[in-house]
């Protein structure tokens, strides 16, 4: 699953990416595999989502997290 | 020592960096710009504890060396230029202590560059609140250099930092933090050779940068570029490589020197507040319910300084046409430089106000949740979640509007919402409305309740909304950009504002306002001046004989020669001449010479065009008293046909035309400064007067 499917509340643990030109500007963020992940808001227009990641509070479009994968 | 030592201050954003800086330099400081890029270069002197002083450079705010925007180019580039006036002798990178980890990547990055560096641990109460126990003594043995814990709100530990400013010396000490070499062995090697680098690292960085460097030659970049194709280097995966053995150099760093608190954890207050600002439905309102705060607030809180600035004005001008000499330098100070003056000075209490609002939101972290809220919808149209703060300014006055486009990092986004911001009705095209919409809609209800003329009002200010979401969407398709367009963004946890910190922003928006723009607005105001008090010579002498000769016959009301008389120069100046050759174009619009003529002077201003418009018909009084200009108006007669000149099809057209042209001194030279290159406002000039142009004259075939 990619981090654009979870739900609020939801965690998992980034294991890839599926683009690597945007996971060099995720990784630099703290996304990095074996790191976990809390989805905590969705924007009220459905897009963009906002995760909790390496202990603060990163938002990010749909489009974006898809490239990354998760396992719960 | 002779030399000053030069010491730049680098780190990720929201890490009260800028406070920092402040709390250093205090109001010793210099705001100019990095060359090429908009970023404003914030330079101060720091006096330290030895009695010596030290320059002091604040660099953008940035998570990566990597840059991501043009802007953030600079960081590395003033830290590579051997050649450059700014290039530092020590660096301090300042961290986030809740969020060491993140904000220890760039630490990282820039000790294996070999430029002295301190680590300052800013925000140490946060992270002691959120239960975080950093080892200072072994973080700074481990990584071989001096580190601060500060706490810049509170000016904690600030005198610590002073006294390693003054201790550090001039070589680096720091331990290496990843084998760089491995990354790209030979490449290292090779661009090790041939370019004066300190550091493998900088080597390897000149490899993945080397395009974006105004230091390099395009042969060395060139050069760079064939030794890169030679080893096969590949920029992304290289990198991809370099932050997973920089994160795993940082994790177990942290495993020694911190320790969790557990008990600690749980939700955070700034989680809560989160809940509710950013909610589906409540979170919506509440925004609208600021915006309509601020935006009401411009207008009522301006408005007195406003008019005070205004009259003071006036008084000066009436003051110095009694005491000066009647004469050609008078008049010039006058009407031309005064008039200038007074031109730019009005706009202020707005752009104070403006910027007094947005350095609250931004300080207290609201502004990220605006542009997280409102990311969708502006993407739509091509815009960005942070232009809808410039684009609702921009119903005040699209000045501050555009110098708050700042926030905006992608650069096409901040383009086009720079192109589209003087689209919104800003208070400047408040006056011609009111007397367009007086002299031709009729003051009437509609159901009992609705005016008329009101609904006229609104649906001015709906058209140039509407304009420019459309204008938006058009460019997103026209505008090219190498940038990939992207949104990863932090949300810095809700802190209260830092009252003297956005004291300090509003006194350095104002400035550069007054400074910068204000040499344009003034200039372009003497020119106008020129061509409205000139003319021919002859034609010249001849208006005033003739009145010298009237004047002279009793029974004349001198009072009213004097209007005549001026309303005749004007028409014989050049700027007359000029409304005449442009008739032929303006007449398929509905408009006559005499409006273009005040088409002409309002390209200053666009409030110009009543006092214009006063002038041309000889108004009685004051020229901007909007009653008797609206009479004059409405009983002008067109010599030829004898029909009245502002008829629906005329007003309306006229107000579509104010509506979309660029008719603001002010608005060109920001934009100018913005963006700091002369395409920009000529395309938006261009493209808002031919929208303009269309416009009226669409309204006027069809009404007439």
């Amino acid at each position: 699953m990619n981090l654009s499917e979870l739900t609020i509340g939801d965690c998992g643990t980034i294991v890839d990416f599926t683009d690597q030109e945007m996971s060099v500007k995720l990784m630099e963020m703290g996304c990095l595999p074996g790191e976990l992940v809390k989805l905590e808001q969705v924007a009220p227009l459905g897009d963009p989502i906002a995760i909790t990641v390496a202990g603060y509070k990163l938002s990010m479009r749909k489009q974006e997290a898809a490239t990354i994968l998760l396992k719960r | 020592m002779s030399e000053q030592l030069k010491v730049a201050l680098i780190g990720n954003p929201n890490t009260g960096k800028s406070t920092l800086f402040n709390d250093l330099t205090g109001l010793n400081q210099k705001v100019g710009n990095f060359p090429g890029v908009t970023v404003d270069k914030k330079t101060g002197i720091a006096k330290l504890p030895n009695g010596h002083s030290v320059e002091i450079i604040d660099l953008p705010g940035i998570y990566s060396l990597y840059a991501k925007s043009r802007d953030e180019q600079i960081a590395f580039e003033v830290l590579y230029d051997r050649k450059g006036t700014l290039r530092p002798d020590l660096v301090i990178v300042v961290a986030d202590a809740s969020n060491l980890k993140r904000n220890l990547l760039l630490y990282t990055q820039v000790a294996d560059l070999n430029i002295p560096v301190i680590l300052v641990l800013n925000m140490i109460d946060v992270a002691e609140s959120n239960g975080l126990k950093i080892d200072i003594n072994k973080l700074s043995n481990k990584l071989g250099i001096r580190v601060i814990a500060v706490n810049a709100r509170q000016n904690k530990g600030v005198d610590d930092l002073k006294q390693a400013i003054a201790n550090a010396t001039r070589v680096a000490t720091q331990l290496r933090t990843i084998k760089v070499e491995e990354l790209a062995p030979e490449l290292i090697g090779e661009i090790s050779e041939k370019f004066p680098v300190s550091s493998p690292y900088e080597a390897l960085q000149l490899a993945h940068q080397h395009e974006n460097l105004s230091s390099l030659s395009t042969e060395q970049s060139d050069l760079i570029e064939t030794l890169e194709q030679k080893h096969s280097f590949h920029s992304s995966s290289n990198q991809a490589k370099e932050t997973v053995a920089r994160y795993s150099f940082i994790n177990d760093l942290l495993f020694d020197c911190v320790t969790q608190d557990e008990s600690a954890k749980g939700e955070t207050f700034s989680n809560r507040i989160d809940k509710v600002l950013t909610h589906r439905f409540f979170g919506l309102i509440i925004f609208v319910l600021i915006l309509f705060l601020v935006f009401q607030s411009i207008f009522t809180f301006a408005e007195y300084p406003m008019s005070f600035i205004e009259t003071a004005f006036l008084n000066l001008e009436q003051w110095l046409s009694r005491v000066m000499p009647d004469g050609v330098f008078t008049n010039l100070l006058i009407n031309g430089v005064i008039a200038g003056l007074s031109g730019v000075l009005v706009f202020l209490p707005q752009i104070v106000i403006l910027f007094f609002f947005i350095a609250v939101l931004e300080d207290t972290g609201y502004m990220a949740r605006v542009t997280f809220m409102m990311d969708k919808l502006m993407r739509k149209v091509g815009l960005n979640g942070k232009s809808v703060v410039p684009l609702i300014s921009g119903v005040a006055c699209a000045v501050p509007a555009i110098m708050a486009t700042r926030t905006i990092e992608n650069w096409k986004d901040r383009v086009i919402t720079i192109l589209v911001t003087p689209l919104m009705s800003c208070s400047a095209r408040l006056p011609v409305y009111t007397l367009l919409i007086s002299l031709v809609v009729p003051d009437q209800k509609i159901l009992g309740f609705l005016s008329l003329q009101g609904l006229a009002l609104l649906s001015m200010y709906l058209i140039g909304f509407f304009a420019a979401i459309g204008a938006a969407w058009v460019m997103k398709k026209i505008v090219r950009s190498r940038e990939r367009g992207y949104f990863i963004m932090e949300l810095p946890i809700y802190r209260m504002p830092r009252w003297s910190h956005i004291g300090l922003q509003m006194y350095e928006k104002a400035k550069t306002f007054v400074s910068e723009a204000g040499k344009i607005i003034i200039a372009v105001s003497v020119i106008l001046w020129v061509l409205s008090t000139y003319g021919p010579a002859n034609k010249m002498a001849a208006i005033d004989n003739k009145y010298e000769t009237l004047a002279k016959t009793a029974g004349n009301d001198q009072k009213l020669l004097e209007q005549e008389k001026s309303a005749e120069k004007l028409e014989a100046s050049y700027a007359g001449i000029l409304g005449r050759s442009i008739e032929p174009v303006i007449k398929p619009l509905g408009y006559d010479w005499k409006i273009g003529i005040a088409l002409i002077t309002s390209f200053a201003a666009r409030e110009v065009f009543v006092g214009t418009m006063a002038t041309i018909y000889s108004v009685e009084g004051e020229g901007d008293n909007l009653v008797s200009v609206r009479q004059k108006l409405s009983s002008a007669k067109n010599p030829e046909t004898g029909l009245p000149v502002f008829t629906v099809a005329t007003a309306f057209s006229l107000m579509l035309f104010y509506a979309f042209a660029m008719q603001c001194v002010s608005t060109i030279a920001i934009v100018y400064r913005e963006t700091k290159s002369i395409k920009w406002p000529l395309i938006q000039l261009a493209y808002m007067t031919a929208m303009a142009y269309f416009a009226g004259l669409i309204v006027f075939q069809l009404l007439k």
